[in-house]
């Protein structure tokens, strides 16, 4: 008797746990929507990436002026959305010219993609709550409504960016083009040369950034003003792809696959926020859910002899 | 005895100043500004710097007044090493001890720095010099001005120096300078014209001088004339702001 029970739970364990992450998922839905769209094709040879439309033509008439909000609201969100910002992170550090450049998350190649279905949290994903991810995680902050001024704005700025754009179809340019994981693997002492040499100089020594009076302008890359631990960011791959794009300023593609490798590892190495879906307070089993299968991540690692994921506040 | 005008000028401005009281001490920044440096070859900084830090727009002479002390102490280290070529500064420069180049530059941190007070987001014109601040040219890879040198072109930190607060005439002539000229072809009614090397390489981690070489001669008057136009708002710099862009 004692043998059956012990076989019918090693059978139904799994049904159960399944089911209970499901419930928790549908009690929760914007918990856990950092799963990555199929990757964007590459650009075909002598072909431009898409090309929005020029700011000169967006429309002055309503619909205009919530375009006009959205992209003031996507480069000031701390200034002019503090409400929903937890960090000194705004959408344009991570969106560079305005949510514009190819290989730096660009609106135009993300919004045509939504609704989409995720894997993670098992079900269908509106733009907007994609957007409230970024809320979240990447500006660790309290999402916007999905009916609020704010989202509404942006929802236009990003729609009016994509216009032309073929709806549902990957194009290039997409999110940001991770480079292939370095054969030899990373090595986040070699990162903190790149780091001390390439991205102190803006980021400074200690990853706080650098502000003018209240305003960021160089975002920080880790402590408590940054991304937490749930942001894609946090990711080493997602990192690496788009430093390897995007940095230093103005010198993108100057870093080798494995300097990005590398110094993405180092950054995602300091402690910043705590994943705001910290599971019962327990940084494994919150690994074993949200991170084990997220991409290359040091969340729960013990790095230099400190398991990473205690968070910061 | 004859004095070139700035030597005159400087002449009579020390004249007058030994009347005033001074402080002890070969490295007294102010007194640098004011007089000069213990080499007569370091001519009083105010005599083109202007007697207020603020420069002289006319002679292309850039405001000191308010930059950071690390930024001052590093372009003379840069002009006496040749990182930074102008004849007429790198003399200067060199004439100057290390304690007084430390002094110069915490004097002239010290003085007002400059401030535009923050205003409601602008909305530039494709094309225009507040374009290129505010929006940059990213398909040549050239970011928006004030990425780096902060809302307004008020600086950040000590590596990004303000560009409010200067002349269209320095700032051009900075961009020229890490730039160089490329060299002009002969047309049919005019000479060829041989290429001008860069006189400025002391940019850190190289971050200036290709987003330089890569802008255009309108562009480069443009980006300039923007900023020299912001002009400056007599208010303290308040630090609890926010600066949109």
């Amino acid at each position: 008797m004692k043998m059956t029970l012990r076989c019918l739970s090693v059978v139904l364990l799994p049904l159960l746990t399944t089911s209970a992450l499901a419930a928790d998922a549908a009690r929760n839905p914007r918990l856990d929507d950092q799963t990555q769209l199929p990757k964007a094709p590459a650009r075909p040879v002598g072909q431009t990436y898409f090309q929005p439309p020029a700011e000169a033509d967006i429309p002055h008439n309503a619909f205009g002026e919530l375009v006009r909000r959205g992209q003031d609201l996507f480069m000031n969100t701390k200034a002019l959305a503090p409400q929903y910002v937890g960090n000194e992170m705004n959408c344009v550090n991570c969106h560079i010219d305005r949510g514009r450049k190819p290989n730096s998350g660009p609106m135009w190649a993300a919004y045509p993609m939504y609704p989409a279905y995720r894997k993670k949290n098992n079900k269908v994903n509106t733009f907007v709550e994609r957007m409230q991810g970024c809320f979240q995680f990447s500006m660790n902050g309290k999402p916007p409504a999905a009916d609020s001024e704010v989202m509404a704005a942006l929802t236009a700025y990003a729609y009016w960016m994509s216009t032309g754009v073929h709806l549902g179809k990957a194009q290039p340019g997409r999110g940001f083009d991770e480079p292939p994981p370095p054969k030899g693997g990373y090595d986040i002492a070699r990162g903190k040369v790149v780091y001390d040499k390439q991205c102190a100089l803006c980021h400074g020594d200690d990853g706080a950034g650098k502000k003018v009076g209240a305003t960021s302008v160089f975002p920080p890359l880790w402590g408590k003003d940054s991304y937490n631990w749930g942001a894609g960011m946090h990711r080493i791959n997602t990192a690496a792809g788009f430093i390897q794009h995007n940095m230093p300023l103005g010198r993108g593609r100057t870093l080798s696959d494995q300097e990005a490798w590398d110094v993405a590892a180092y950054i995602n190495s300091h402690e910043r926020p705590q994943d705001p879906r910290l599971v019962n307070g327990d940084i494994d089993e919150t690994r074993k859910r949200y991170h084990a299968d997220d991409g290359v991540n040091l969340y729960g690692v013990v790095v230099d002899g400190r398991k990473l994921g205690l968070g910061v506040q | 005895m004859s004095l070139s005008p700035t030597r005159s000028l400087a002449f009579c401005l020390s004249a007058s100043l030994l009347a005033l009281p001074l402080q002890a001490g070969a490295a007294d920044g102010e007194a640098i500004i004011q007089q000069g440096g213990a080499n007569p070859a370091a001519m009083p900084c105010m005599s083109c710097h202007g007697a207020d830090g603020k420069g002289m727009a006319a002679g292309g002479f850039p405001r000191l007044a308010g930059l950071p002390e690390a930024y001052i102490a590093k372009q003379l280290a840069d002009f006496k090493a040749g990182r930074r070529e102008n004849p007429l500064m790198q003399p200067i420069a060199q004439a100057l001890g290390d304690a007084e180049v430390a002094a110069v530059a915490k004097a002239y941190a010290a003085k007002p720095k400059v401030n535009v007070k923050p205003g409601p987001v602008e909305r530039p014109k494709e094309g225009s010099g507040a374009w290129l601040a505010l929006r940059g040219a990213w398909d040549r890879h050239i970011p928006e001005c004030t990425l780096c040198h902060g809302p307004s072109g008020v600086g950040v930190g000590d590596v990004f120096p303000p560009l409010a607060g200067q002349s269209a005439e320095y700032i051009e002539a900075q961009l020229r300078a890490w730039r160089g000229t490329p060299a002009q072809p002969a047309g049919k009614k005019t000479k060829a014209v041989a290429a001008v090397a860069p006189t400025r390489s002391n940019d850190p981690n190289g971050l200036m001088r290709h987003i330089a070489a890569d802008l255009r001669e309108a562009e480069i008057k443009a980006v300039a004339a923007y900023f020299a136009g912001l002009g400056e708002s007599t208010e303290p710099f308040d630090e609890s702001q926010h600066r949109l862009r």
